[in-house]
């Protein structure tokens, strides 16, 4: 493989490895919050979440590029805090990814949170544990398989991700363009047999990761007749 | 003094009671199911917010009229709900740790060990929750929530998720937590016979408000609550062990001057036991009876009758006819007997226990 590739494989792992992370960051209190309120405005903000599932990614892309652009309030924003501008940036790129991959994030998080009986967490409060401790004491760890979902689902999508980083990513080496972006140059230029080394190499990293993902996330025994 | 004063409007549903329980003994919150009783625990606890006043002794936890409400986690308590509520996550000894991580203060921090003594639960420490019986797991809550150093035990139908067995195997547990702890319960049920195993004092609550309050023993013997209509209604006598008599395997107990034979208990002579003697029990007769298989036949004056269609309520004062003080008994005899025997408040009878249940 050319060094161009290494390229596109390294960023694609930086890009999505940091998206993760900056999406349980975010998700993380966002679930919690959905799993729990009974606000009137939670209708909206889940679906607000769950947006990237329906739209084309280039609806996203193009509002993204929209706000981040020089005339865009975003935009504005940071190049008045002398960030410059976002659009075909990594940076930039990260911000699409977080919101694009938000629903598969968020939502097993939420329903992992949504499984913990209330009685749980009620009886920490009366073994005088605080909110922050309850929520660290009993939500997360009984929250982990959604922990191990949300994370292996952000990360594959961020990989898979193609409309948006086109659209505010352009196709920069070793700065937008990522492996979903190199398969279509090499398809464009009819490298068929580079094309078709890293597509397969997507198609076996996407298997790996979904089984693996099934069998960790089996619930032991004992955990199951628990949730009852 | 647990004292109490809590209203609560819901769609079907209107709490309003005023409650002084005293800071010791265990005090049951009794009534049909809907009732609120179980509103009035979790009011205690914090859990749930109705409006009023919620002080333990000289500690306020909740004062509207001052905006003041403690959050859960800062109340003293203890709290054990019917599904034991064991974390799944954590074995049995990490499910006590919890508690007592968070204990109130070091001082008041129970020694864990004498807990788990008290409670039968040393060999399950290594044990996941999942893998406990429903007895066990509720040993293992119950044990949890006192290694928070509570200053209040809650408990919400401990035992009603168990059957007859399992609740066989605990409720000696919470006799001796009962026995050996100076630490006031609220117990909510509606078995009228974990009431009279446990409790001391009562609290008879219907449709969100308080029927009657006070102590076991009167409550029990009072013809005018719905209690008397229960068909285990009777009444609750604390007595101490007398003398065993091997032979025939009974146990003579004695109480206000007064002794009845029951079935051999391993009580030892002078221990505390408690004794039901159920209204459907009890029969009466003019005349003392001679030659009769019956061995407890107590002097008693009839006190009131509580009549209605075919059976009536007696209420008989027993120990009052030998000048030694006085207790009360109730018996349920039908409408026929009572205008055969005309009977009339004032006489002087002798009644006939024909069973006296020890627990």
């Amino acid at each position: 493989m050319t060094a161009d590739t290494w390229t596109a494989i390294r960023l694609t792992a930086e890009l999505a490895g940091l998206s993760t992370l900056l999406l349980l960051l975010v998700g993380t209190p966002l679930a919690w919050w959905l799993a729990r309120t009974r606000s009137a405005w939670k209708p909206l903000f889940a679906s607000l979440v769950a947006m990237p599932l329906v739209l084309p990614p280039t609806v996203l892309g193009f509002y993204l590029l929209m706000l981040m652009g020089p005339h865009g309030p975003v935009g504005q924003l940071t190049q008045s805090l002398g960030l410059g501008r976002l659009p075909f940036t990594f940076a930039g790129l990260v911000v699409g990814s977080v919101l694009y991959s938000m629903p598969f994030v968020v939502q097993p998080l939420q329903q992992a949170f949504e499984a913990i009986p209330e009685r749980l967490l009620e009886a920490a409060s009366t073994l005088r544990a605080s909110p922050w401790d309850r929520f660290v004491s009993v939500a997360l760890p009984l929250a982990r398989p959604g922990f191990v979902t949300a994370s292996v689902l952000g990360f594959a999508h961020t990989v898979g991700e193609f409309g948006v980083v086109l659209m505010i990513g352009g196709n920069i080496p070793g700065q937008t363009r990522v492996l979903s972006v190199a398969i279509y140059d090499h398809v464009e230029a009819a490298e068929f047999d580079q094309a078709h080394r890293l597509a397969a190499g997507m198609v076996a990293f996407a298997l790996i990761v979904l089984v693996t993902l099934y069998i960790t996330n089996r619930p032991p025994r004992d955990d199951a007749e628990i949730a009852r | 003094m647990i004292e109490a004063h809590l209203r609560l409007q819901r769609r079907d549903f209107r709490l309003e009671v005023a409650l002084a329980l005293p800071s010791r003994g265990v005090t049951a919150l009794f009534g049909p199911s809907g009732c609120g009783k179980t509103t009035v625990l979790r009011a205690l606890a914090g859990l749930e917010r109705a409006s009023g006043r919620i002080a333990l002794d000289d500690e306020v936890w909740q004062d509207d009229a001052i905006g003041c409400f403690v959050p859960t986690h800062r109340r003293p308590l203890g709290y054990v709900i019917q599904e034991a509520a064991l974390f799944p996550h954590l074995d049995v000894r990490g499910n006590l740790d919890y508690g007592r991580s968070r204990a109130v203060s070091e001082s008041s921090r129970v020694p864990l060990d004498a807990i788990i003594e008290l409670l039968g639960i040393g060999h399950l420490q290594a044990r996941r929750a999942a893998t406990l019986s429903g007895g066990e797991r509720q040993r293992v809550a119950i044990a949890r929530a006192l290694a928070t150093g509570a200053r209040l035990l809650l408990m919400d139908e401990p035992l009603a998720a168990l059957d007859a067995a399992r609740k066989a195997e605990i409720l000696p547990y919470l006799e001796r937590l009962h026995r050996e702890l100076a630490m006031p319960v609220v117990y909510v049920t509606h078995s009228m016979d974990e009431v009279a195993r446990l409790a001391d004092h009562l609290v008879l609550m219907r449709e969100g408000r308080v029927v009657a309050a006070g102590a076991l023993a009167d409550l029990m013997a009072r013809t005018d609550l719905p209690l008397s209509r229960l068909d285990d209604a009777g009444v609750v006598i604390v007595a101490e062990v007398a003398e065993h008599d091997e032979l025939h395997g009974m146990t003579r107990i004695a109480f206000d001057g007064t002794s009845m034979w029951v079935g051999q208990t391993a009580a030892q002579p002078g221990e505390q036991v408690r004794a039901r003697v159920l209204a459907r029990d009890m029969s009466v007769t003019r005349q003392r009876p001679t030659e009769t298989s019956i061995l407890n036949v107590l002097p008693v004056r009839l006190d009131s009758i509580e009549r209605d269609q075919s059976t009536a309520l007696l209420r008989l004062q027993a120990g009052a006819v030998t000048g030694t003080g006085g207790w009360t008994l109730l018996a349920r005899i039908t409408t026929r007997s009572l205008d055969a025997l005309e009977l009339r408040p004032g006489d002087e009878l002798h009644a006939q226990i024909k069973g006296v249940a020890l627990m």
